[in-house]
């Protein structure tokens, strides 16, 4: 029996309505049971977007910083450039990862296809222009107060970029939030480069992916929920170590 | 900074790279998964042979793919015709059948296009290109999806042809199943998804049983001498388990909600 | 620091933006000492021309020469920007910037940074965020910023625009001291009185030319030109 058009599926809503809350029931008793698969993905989770936001984090700040101040020939087409690969789609990467680790890839002997090097490779990938196009937003306006004085004190490239990124911590750190977020709900790469492999390389999203294929729709919103919680939880942990370092307006 | 990001390379390439003991890695089918059968085989084949088999879940199109490629040690697939042709071509070592399951039609429970009626498949092909009724296909290149196609050809009709119904949605089994539970389409699904999905809706089971819906698995090792790194010795023991007689009986025994999903059929190499 | 960087010597110096001439062609000398007052009216071209001076602003056509190494040259220079320029970070902090980019290591900057703080009285606020003080805190701290760094040779500009009369005072003193010190001063300024109280030479700009150039007290006894009596005179000049 389908509904006519333009009339309130009721009893479609009704059941929308029981898979959300069976799915906050499912996220509710597999935190309460500590269930070990689930820890278990979950740090994977943590431990791939932790890496990949590290090793995006040390590419892309300072790079985004260094297009700041750094007048040369192409640094429009580079800043251009930059903002397009923002907006990478994930599965062209993870693709292009595949096609590089596999084991007829280039990089194929590493042996690394399937295994969370290659989700990080993945991520890294994905996150590194977003991360670096903000940096170099809010590091541009940095550097239109301080050009100014930093020129006038005489210092070298390094010594400006170091000043830029140490005045400018917060606004940093907002966007290697922004790349963690990406990468913690990312999807589409890591499940063509790590394989969603059970206790290898299985990950929330992933595993959201997998119970969603098994029509498992309650699981799969529980695992969410969890997700959802582990990017807050991250989110107000990185914000609260970086608050005690000092109590200051930047 | 340099030596946050060396130390953070370093501990993920030493991590990455630290292989438990005796792991090889198997591509299988998502319908092969989706059936559950997976969580029960893979623990018994740990504790009788010590082999951490790890799966990857992809289509058959894609299984294939990375056999050829030396990604995965051996595959699990069902897709006669490129199975035989991956063996041709020298990618795979011998094809060795192991199980096999079967196809089922599922639908809306009322059945408007009455394809319950029909006494084989090509009568419900008929019966469902009459109806012109929403038909959620695989579209995926995967072994079901190959398998309806074969379907379709056998019955006389070009699928390629078929208006707005027909749709093709590129996705697995579950996301298929999905799809078809919400637009109250028929579709064709491996047996052992349709049991193990959860999301039925208003679907159910219509049509099954014609010998043509036979769903044949097999096992293909990925030829050792394309690939140095290929685990053969592994792929040969896992195969040597998957044949024997524990297999048999885990398999046979399988059931879902009191059915019986799999028939064993494992015989010498081809 | 033996030899001086003086004197500096500008030829038919032309700034410009975009193909338009900001100021000059100037010929000047700015010998070895004194203390020289930029004057004229708004927008005549005073920042531009410390600017130039101080490099800053790129020269468009002529030459600004100093004597010795290029390194040299820039390092035995500080200039106070006319809106203060603060760097994110505490007083302290700010203090400690410039000689930090020397290499001088914390423990030793400590000692002058807090002489620094204590003369300009920001000495209770040396852990405050340099962007909560107000206008004038800013501008002393500008200034013991730039002094810190013992330059040869001080640019300001307009340093005592945002100060109430105590705190000019104060830091008349405090340039008056560094002039005795040795420094060579080139402070722009509005502020005739102060200009009376400070120049031992003046450099009067109008329309982006240097209009007129000597002694303080020949140019306040006796200007040599009609608009610079306008000026002196408290007269609006085009
Ligand atoms: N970056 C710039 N772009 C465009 N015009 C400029 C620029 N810098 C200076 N000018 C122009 O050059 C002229 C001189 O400016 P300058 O700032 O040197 O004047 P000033 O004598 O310092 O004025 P004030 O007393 O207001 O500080 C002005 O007409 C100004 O508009
Ligand atoms: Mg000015």
């Amino acid at each position: 029996m389908s509904p006519k058009p333009g009339q309130v599926d009721r009893a479609g809503l009704v059941h929308a309505m029981s898979d959300i809350f069976e799915g906050l029931k499912a996220a509710f008793w597999l935190l309460v049971a500590l269930d070990r698969d689930l820890v278990e993905i979950t740090l994977r989770s943590l431990q791939v977007s932790l890496s990949a936001l590290v090793i995006a984090s040390a590419i892309g700040l300072p790079f985004g910083t260094w297009l700041a101040i750094r007048r040369f020939r192409h640094r429009r087409t580079a800043i251009a450039v930059m903002n397009a690969l923002m907006g990478l789609p994930p599965v062209v990467v993870g693709l292009v990862v595949y096609m590089l680790f596999s084991r007829t890839g280039p990089f194929g002997v590493f042996g690394l296809l399937f295994t969370p090097a290659a989700m990080i490779i993945a991520q890294v990938i994905i996150i590194t222009p977003l991360i670096a196009s903000i940096a170099h937003q809010s590091m541009r306006e940095l550097w239109a107060d301080y050009h100014d004085l930093l020129i006038s004190l005489n210092t070298g490239h390094w010594q400006r970029i170091r000043t830029l990124m140490w005045d400018g911590r917060r606004a940093l750190l907002t966007a290697s939030l922004a790349g963690f977020g990406r990468a913690i709900g990312e999807v589409g790469a890591i499940m063509i480069v790590g394989g969603n492999i059970d206790h290898a390389t299985r990950v929330l999203t992933t595993a959201i992916a997998l119970e969603t294929g098994k029509g498992d729709f309650a699981l799969a919103l529980g695992l969410g929920c969890v997700l959802i919680g582990l990017a807050i939880v991250v989110n107000l942990a990185i914000h609260r170590l970086s608050r005690t370092e000092r109590d200051g307006r930047w | 900074m340099m030596r946050i990001v060396l130390s953070a390379i370093l501990l993920v390439f030493a991590w990455g790279s630290a292989s438990r003991a005796e792991q090889m890695k198997l591509a299988v089918t998502t319908s092969f998964h989706n059936s559950g059968l997976a969580d029960i085989l893979l623990p018994a084949i740990l504790r009788d042979t010590g082999l951490d088999v790890q799966l990857l879940v992809v289509g058959t199109g894609q299984a294939l793919r990375l056999g050829r490629a030396g990604d995965v040690d051996a595959i699990l697939v069902h897709s006669r015709a490129d199975e035989v042709e991956f063996v041709a071509r020298g990618y795979g070592t011998y094809r060795r059948e192991i199980m096999y399951n079967d196809f089922v039609f599922v639908g809306p429970a009322s059945d408007p296009a009455a394809i319950g009626a029909a006494k084989n498949a090509t009568q419900v092909m008929h019966a469902l290109a009459l109806a012109k009724l929403p038909f959620v296909s695989r579209g995926d290149d995967s072994g079901t999806h190959k398998k309806e196609l074969s379907l379709w050809r056998a019955a006389g009709l070009d699928h390629t042809e078929f208006g707005a119904w027909y749709r093709a949605v590129g996705a697995g089994m579950g996301a298929a199943l999905n799809t078809g539970s919400a637009m109250n389409a028929y579709l064709l699904s491996d047996r052992a998804s349709w049991q193990n999905f959860r999301n039925k809706g208003d679907l159910a089971i219509l049509s099954a049983g014609d010998p043509a819906l036979i769903n044949q698995y097999a096992y293909i090792p990925v030829n050792p001498d394309l690939h140095g790194h290929i685990k053969a010795n592994r792929a040969a023991r896992l195969e040597i388990w998957l044949t024997s007689d524990s297999a048999k009986t885990l398999i046979n025994d399988y059931k879902i909600s009191g059915m019986t999903m799999f028939t064993f059929n494992a015989r010498s190499a081809d | 620091m033996v030899d001086t960087i003086l004197p500096l010597v500008l030829t038919g110096a032309v700034a410009k933006r975009r193909g338009k001439r900001l100021i000059g062609p100037i010929d000047a000398e700015i010998g070895p000492v004194g203390f020289t007052i930029v004057m004229g009216p708004n927008g005549s071209g005073k920042t531009t021309l410390l600017r130039l001076m101080h490099g800053l602003q790129r020269l468009a056509e002529g030459t600004v020469d100093w004597q010795g190494t290029q390194i040299d040259v820039q390092k035995r220079q500080a200039y106070v920007f006319q809106n203060p320029i603060m760097l994110r970070r505490s007083v302290k902090e700010n203090l400690s910037y410039p000689l930090s980019l020397r290499g001088v290591s914390k423990s030793s900057a400590t000692k002058t940074v807090n002489d620094w703080a204590g003369r300009i009285h920001l000495d209770r606020a040396l852990e405050q965020d340099a962007m909560m003080l107000s206008g004038g805190e800013k501008q002393k701290l500008a200034l013991a910023r730039a002094l810190i760094q013992k330059p040869d040779v001080l640019f300001l500009d307009e340093p005592c625009a945002n100060l109430d009369g105590r705190a000019t005072r104060e830091i008349e003193e405090l340039l008056l001291e560094t002039s005795r010190a040795g420094t060579r001063i080139v402070m722009a300024t509005h502020d005739m009185g102060q200009a009376r109280r400070l120049a031992t030479d003046v450099m009067f700009m109008l329309q982006g030319n240097l209009h007129e150039f000597g002694a303080a007290k020949q140019f306040f006894a006796q200007p040599e030109t009609p608009q610079a009596r306008a000026f002196l005179n408290g007269d609006i000049i085009e």
